[in-house]
């Protein structure tokens, strides 16, 4: 196996030996969203005219939990890496900045599918879909999965302990996440409001995603992914350019 | 011949620190090189941009004619690096760390090599058991048995028995002879001046960020000229005119250091005629911790 394939499976052993709280955890808890939000909001809040709320709902969870999940995955793993000291049987071998770099976000791109999968396949049981146009559907699980799993990268990278990820994670990752119209359409809000969201790039994935399950958004979907790509770029661009100096890993 | 490391005007500073300024120091391949020095010297800070977990603000390292930072797959590829802090990943058993370390650097079917690196440090009990459930002399093997999956030349083994009990030490360094009769050069940091002595032929001794000694072993012990009267007293006490010979005193029992033979007779002399007597006496040759002392006092500032 070549190095970049070996650290790629390595860091999938890694989650899958505690893929219990690494991937049935999350999905019980996009669950308890599901369960909750639909009963208390059935009704409620107008979406796409005909969608049942908790129909739409879902196709937001998961993309969510697929986006968290993302994060987590390789931020988590730097970490823990960086402040065990593990990290350096990672730095020693002849391992480019590009391998690392494709190696991490590759792990945290099947993280995140493999929650959202999860999350999909037990909403079924509860919520009837629809799959209008599945590519859009994988187009946008993909790119938000990367660009997440870019930013748990930096989020690793940068961070010196614990809490420095976590505050990552509380202060920016779940506002935009929450944020980002995965209980409503922005239609539903003031203004301002929609405008501002619009400045939000986690709003394109969570509605281009849904999208392709009911062929309906608020924004055009080639727009919306054209969008997250040019944000996968800049931040692919941004992390590699770290991984290349050696930013706080060769110090 | 192309050395196994060569490093050339090697500076590093941590904000105010300047943990290296300037070093120079040549291994040639199939050494056993000894770098010594106190705590905050810059050995580690030397190693890390050995094996590229640093880089040097200036000057160029390369190891077999590789430069660590311009051409760090080969030089990383000639490197194993044993390093000081005693590591290991929780979620893996030691077969799959080993299997993982090779993997990293692209070698598939090491399964042999590893049977054998495994048999030869005493782990193949442990193969199957995660790392997180090993002693810290078990882990430390595993350190060991991870800097040579790829069968590195050059070996650099930072502080490797810090801690450790004697037959692991023992073991360890047998093992370590091995592979330097087998060719491979090896680099070793140690506390344990005695090991330092008998292992290493040629020795660096760092203080502050420079070379303040750099020698053969048995060239640093001799160039000193100086052995050690060791003298137990009744009667009378040492005499003040030998107060500035005294290496160290415990009760009657005093060190004096002397340059050479032919100064023995001297001071026995003025002992007699100070009306002690002479109880027990001792001739000590000096051995590199003497040595390591007298240089870290004289390399002051």
């Amino acid at each position: 196996m070549s190095g970049f394939g070996t650290l790629l499976y390595k860091e999938l052993l890694r989650f899958w030996k505690v893929a219990f709280q690494t991937i049935a955890a999350p999905v019980l808890t996009t669950l308890l969203y599901l369960l909750i939000f639909s009963h208390v909001m059935q009704g409620r809040a107008p979406v796409y005219g005909e969608v049942p709320y908790a129909a739409f709902l879902v196709p937001g969870l998961v993309m969510m939990a697929v986006l968290q999940n993302a994060f987590a995955n390789s931020s988590s793993s730097l970490i823990q890496s960086k402040v065990t000291g593990n990290i350096i049987f990672v730095l020693l071998p002849p391992l480019s900045y590009w391998d690392f770099f494709a190696a991490y976000v590759l792990a945290s791109v099947v993280r995140g599918m493999a929650v959202g999968i999860g999350v999909l396949l037990v909403s079924l049981a509860f919520v009837g879909l629809s799959f209008a146009h599945p590519l859009w559907i994988l187009a946008f699980a993909l790119a938000g999965s990367a660009i997440l799993g870019t930013l748990g990268l930096v989020a690793g990278i940068w961070a010196e302990k614990f809490d420095q990820v976590a505050a990552f994670q509380s202060f920016l990752i779940m506002p935009l996440t929450f944020l980002s119209g995965v209980f409503y359409s922005i239609h539903s809000l003031p203004a301002f409001w929609q405008g501002l969201s619009q400045f939000n790039p986690f709003f394109y994935m969570i509605d281009g995603f849904r999208y392709g399950f009911f062929g309906v958004s608020d924004i055009n979907p080639a727009w919306s992914l054209t969008i997250a790509l040019a944000n996968l770029a800049v931040f692919a661009a941004i992390t590699l350019a770290l991984l290349k100096r050696g930013y706080k890993l060769r110090h | 011949m192309t050395p196994a490391i060569q490093i050339q005007q090697v500076y590093k500073r941590f904000g105010a620190v300047e943990a290296l300024c300037g070093i120079d120091l040549e291994v040639a391949p199939g050494e056993f090189f000894g770098l010594l020095g106190p705590n905050g010297a810059g050995k580690t800070t030397l190693i890390n941009i050995l094996a590229g977990l640093a880089r040097a603000d200036r000057g160029s390292v390369r190891v077999l004619g590789h430069d660590v930072v311009t051409e760090y797959r080969d030089s990383r590829r000639a490197l194993g690096v044993v390093p000081q802090e005693l590591v290991f990943d929780p979620f893996f058993s030691v077969r799959e760390t080993l299997r993982i370390q090779s993997g990293y650097f692209g070698l598939r079917h090491n399964d042999a090599w590893i049977d054998e690196i495994m048999h030869h440090l005493d782990l193949t009990g442990k193969a199957d058991a995660n790392m997180r459930s090993l002693s810290g002399g078990m882990k430390r093997r595993v350190l060991v048995a991870q800097a040579l999956v790829h069968k590195p030349p050059v070996i650099v083994l930072d502080e490797p028995t810090a801690g450790v009990d004697v037959e692991l030490r023992q073991g360890l360094w047998e093992f370590v002879r091995g592979l330097n009769r087998d060719g491979h050069t090896i680099v070793l940091t140690t506390h344990y001046l005695e090991e330092a002595e008998a292992l290493c032929a040629r020795i660096a001794m760092l203080k502050q960020g420079r070379v303040v000694a750099l020698d053969t072993t048995s060239n640093l012990i001799n160039r000193r000229e100086s052995l050690y009267l060791k003298l137990r007293l009744a009667g009378a006490a040492l005499p003040p005119a030998l107060a500035a010979r005294v290496r160290d005193s415990r009760d009657t029992a005093h060190t004096l250091r002397l340059r050479s033979y032919a100064e023995v007779e001297g001071v026995l002399a003025q002992v007699r005629e100070a009306g002690a007597q002479i109880e027990e006496l001792e001739l000590l040759q000096p051995d590199l911790e003497d040595v390591f002392v007298q240089i870290m006092k004289e390399a002051k500032g």
